[in-house]
């Protein structure tokens, strides 16, 4: 018998369905090892993380006694009034049996040493408080909070507590009264870093973020597709332009480190900017996001077919033209999405932040561009580098938030992608 | 069907015509017949283009005139499709194009220094030859000429104009209740009818068409015949086509381009008919592409 054609390709197929089958499953375990990966680092931050969104107050009925504070008319004057020895006083009543210097400094150990400034932070919004009594919920101080949350046992030895027996008797007395509890830890959400863990936020490092991103998609994105439209539309292919793209795409290789010391050395140094600032950090990460950003726009303006072009022209459009209404709102949504990649990068960078002092322990909240301030990256760079136990859940806490805008930010790629790219 | 028996028709016409002279040898380049007519819209004179090393155009001559059809037939890469990109200067964009020669519009040089290409290309329209419609209404698409030359003020001579060229083109039953949907939504050959369209709203004088009906179906291709038809009573239309059918519709004169060759031109009877070059008469009795 005569072998056909046909047979020779039914002998084959079952190999090449099978090399097929082959893909398939290597395709799969891929993406399943990525997710698992994934769903392991998500699960690891979550569970060490969640905690922190909740903190420990202690209820204290807060006596504003005009003995003890003294002058309160003036501004000057309250900044010395004594609000420390009003908490103070307001514990020691609670538990009269604590008498000894010794075991005062223990009981007042247990609220946060921030106390005094919540209440005198009151005070200020309301001076009529004077010679009165109100309930207030204080923080707990980290030892407590972790205590009450149930990172560190309490049925170990008192010296490698870090509480003592006395202290767990209080504690247990306040759980009893109803007078300690967790409550959504808002301090979290809208404090500047501190050396307290229960005093610390991540709003200050945000806004910090938030106003370098600003500088950086002000700067970038325009100068950015500035630069793609002229490369890719303008200039003349040459050696010149040769040149100038191949730099690029090694700048966009460039070890973001290395912008840092380009920004200390020519935004500090030279143009005498200042240190810590928001400003100086949007300049670099500016620099480092421009490549990505020329890169992803040319692309884009590259996947225009040239039959929209030679339409545009042959109705006797300039070549501004054809690029501005043409080619452009094509290109548009590429573009978007290059661009807010290169941000989301750069949103999680640390290292070129590092050169130019915006790792620096800052306190207050920036409110400018040029106040010093840190970014979220950076802040959990610090937290996890701090000793305290209760940084370990702030960090993962502001891991979280991190990821949080990571990933609103890639899914706003997406959704403007898909909005631009429905019109037709 | 229609084709075996036009190609008949043809068969028998050119029976009756003896040929007196003998053909022009195939191995003679030069170019026989009429290239040059009395009051041409555009002249182009010892026309060479190179791609970068590659001689594309050999030293063309070759006049349009007022109000006719003239069709460039060939074979495939004999640079029918350069030549004509050459007379709105489309070869600008291609960096490694150059072009030597004159190509004058009215007199007066398009490559010279001090020629704009804006307005030479609202002169010379093109329609190419896959449907190339903005990704924009079908409004849009024809009011986008007018509007970026200035030759509307207001939306009233906007809708005018739409509505004229979209009739000229034959394409405004079709659309006229759909001018907001996006010109791709179209058939092939509306897309295409579409594009001549927005050619045409700009007013041009000469039209370039190449193979404007190589994507599209019989009925669709013989309504661009008749609109071509209609529109040589106000513009000079140079056409590229394969069909040589097509050609003998709707031109008045035919060149013959071989490979970089301008090989013959002449009215399109005595082309297809009797035709004075071996190569042509190769091609058009099909021995040859
Ligand atoms: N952009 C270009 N770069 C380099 N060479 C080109 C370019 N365009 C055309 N050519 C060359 O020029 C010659 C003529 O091409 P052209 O496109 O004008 O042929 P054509 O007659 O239109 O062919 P077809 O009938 O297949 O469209 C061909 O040999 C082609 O390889
Ligand atoms: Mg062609």
């Amino acid at each position: 018998m005569i072998e056909t054609n046909i047979d020779i390709v039914k002998k084959g197929l079952g190999k090449r369905y099978r090399a097929e089958k082959r893909f398939r499953i290597y395709g799969v375990c891929a993406i399943a090892a990525s997710l698992i990966f994934l769903a392991f680092l998500f699960i690891s931050i979550g569970t060490n993380g969640y905690t922190a969104f909740q903190q420990t107050f202690i209820r204290l009925s807060i006596y504003f006694d005009p003995e003890i504070l003294g002058d309160t008319t003036h501004r000057e004057s309250l900044a010395s009034a004594n609000f420390p020895a009003i908490v103070k006083q307001s514990l020691l009543k609670m538990f009269p049996e604590v008498q000894s210097r010794g075991e005062k400094k223990q009981l007042t150990s247990l609220i946060s040493s921030g106390a005094s400034y919540y209440i005198r932070d009151m005070f200020v919004e309301d001076p009529n408080l004077i010679g009165n009594t109100v309930q207030v919920w204080i923080p707990a101080d980290d030892d407590v909070d972790m205590l009450i949350k149930g990172h560190t046992e309490r049925g170990v030895e008192e010296a490698e507590r870090r509480l003592n027996n006395k202290q767990l008797g209080w504690i247990e007395k306040l759980e009893r009264d109803g007078n300690i509890e967790k409550r959504f830890n808002t301090i979290f959400f809208t404090a500047g870093d501190s050396r307290e863990p229960e005093l610390a936020g991540i709003w200050g490092a945000a806004s910090g973020s938030f106003f370098t991103m600003i500088v950086t998609l002000l700067l970038s994105f325009p100068i950015g597709v500035a630069a793609a439209i002229y490369l890719e539309e303008f200039a003349k292919k040459n050696r010149w332009t040769d040149i100038i793209e191949v730099n690029i795409n090694n700048l966009a290789a460039v070890p973001s480190i290395v912008f840092g010391l380009l920004g200390l050395a020519v935004f500090l140094n030279f143009f005498g900017m200042p240190r810590s600032a928001p400003l100086v950090g949007g300049l670099v990460m500016t620099l480092m996001t421009l490549p990505v950003i020329i890169i992803a726009s040319r692309a884009a303006l590259k996947s225009v077919p040239p039959s929209i072009r030679e339409a545009a022209l042959g109705v006797g459009a300039s070549q501004m033209q054809m690029v501005f209404h043409h080619v452009l709102p094509l290109a548009l949504p590429g573009m978007l999405t290059g661009a807010i990649i290169g941000m989301a990068r750069a949103l999680g960078e640390t290292a070129p932040l590092l050169m130019i002092g915006m790792v620096a322990f800052i306190v207050d909240v920036p409110s400018g561009f040029t106040d010093p301030a840190t970014a979220l990256p950076v802040q959990i760079f610090l937290w996890a580098d701090s000793p305290e136990r209760g940084f370990l859940e702030k960090t993962s806490a502001a891991i979280m938030v991190l990821l949080t805008f990571l990933i609103a930010m890639n899914a706003l790629a997406v959704i403007l992608r898909k909005k631009f790219e429905k019109r037709w | 069907m229609i084709i075996e028996k036009e190609r008949a028709e043809l068969e028998n016409k050119r029976e009756f015509i003896s040929k007196k002279e003998p053909l022009v040898s195939r191995e003679n380049r030069k170019t026989v017949g009429h290239p040059i007519v009395e009051n041409p819209r555009m002249t182009c004179r010892n026309v060479n283009v190179y791609y970068g090393d590659k001689h594309a155009i050999h030293d063309v001559t070759l006049d349009i005139g007022r109000n006719e059809v003239i069709a460039m037939i060939g074979p495939s890469g004999c640079g029918k499709s350069t030549f004509l990109r050459c007379l709105n200067r489309m070869n600008d964009t291609i960096d490694f194009c150059r072009v030597t020669g004159s190509i004058s519009l009215d007199g007066k040089n398009i490559y010279d220094k001090d020629v704009d290409v804006v307005p030479l290309r609202a002169q010379v329209g093109m329609v190419f030859q896959k449907p190339n419609p903005f990704p924009k209404s079908i409004y849009e698409n024809v009011a986008y000429g007018p509007k970026i030359h200035g030759l509307v003020q207001n939306r009233v001579e906007t809708d005018e104009i739409v509505e004229t060229s979209l009739k000229k083109a034959g394409l405004w039953e079709e659309v006229k209740d759909r001018l907001n949907q996006p010109g791709t939504s179209l058939s092939g050959g509306q897309q295409q009818r579409l594009c001549i369209a927005r050619t045409i709203a700009v007013g041009p004088e000469v039209i370039l068409m190449d193979e404007p009906c190589s994507a599209l179906d019989p009925i669709a291709t013989a309504r661009i015949e008749d609109l071509i038809d209609e529109l040589r009573g106000n513009f000079s239309i140079a056409i590229v086509t394969h069909s040589m059918q097509q050609a003998s519709r709707v031109s008045q004169r035919t060149a013959y381009f071989h490979l970089g060759d301008l090989i013959e031109v002449g009215s399109t009877d005595q082309v297809f008919l009797n035709p004075l070059h071996q190569l042509t008469e190769d091609y058009v009795t099909g021995r040859f592409g």
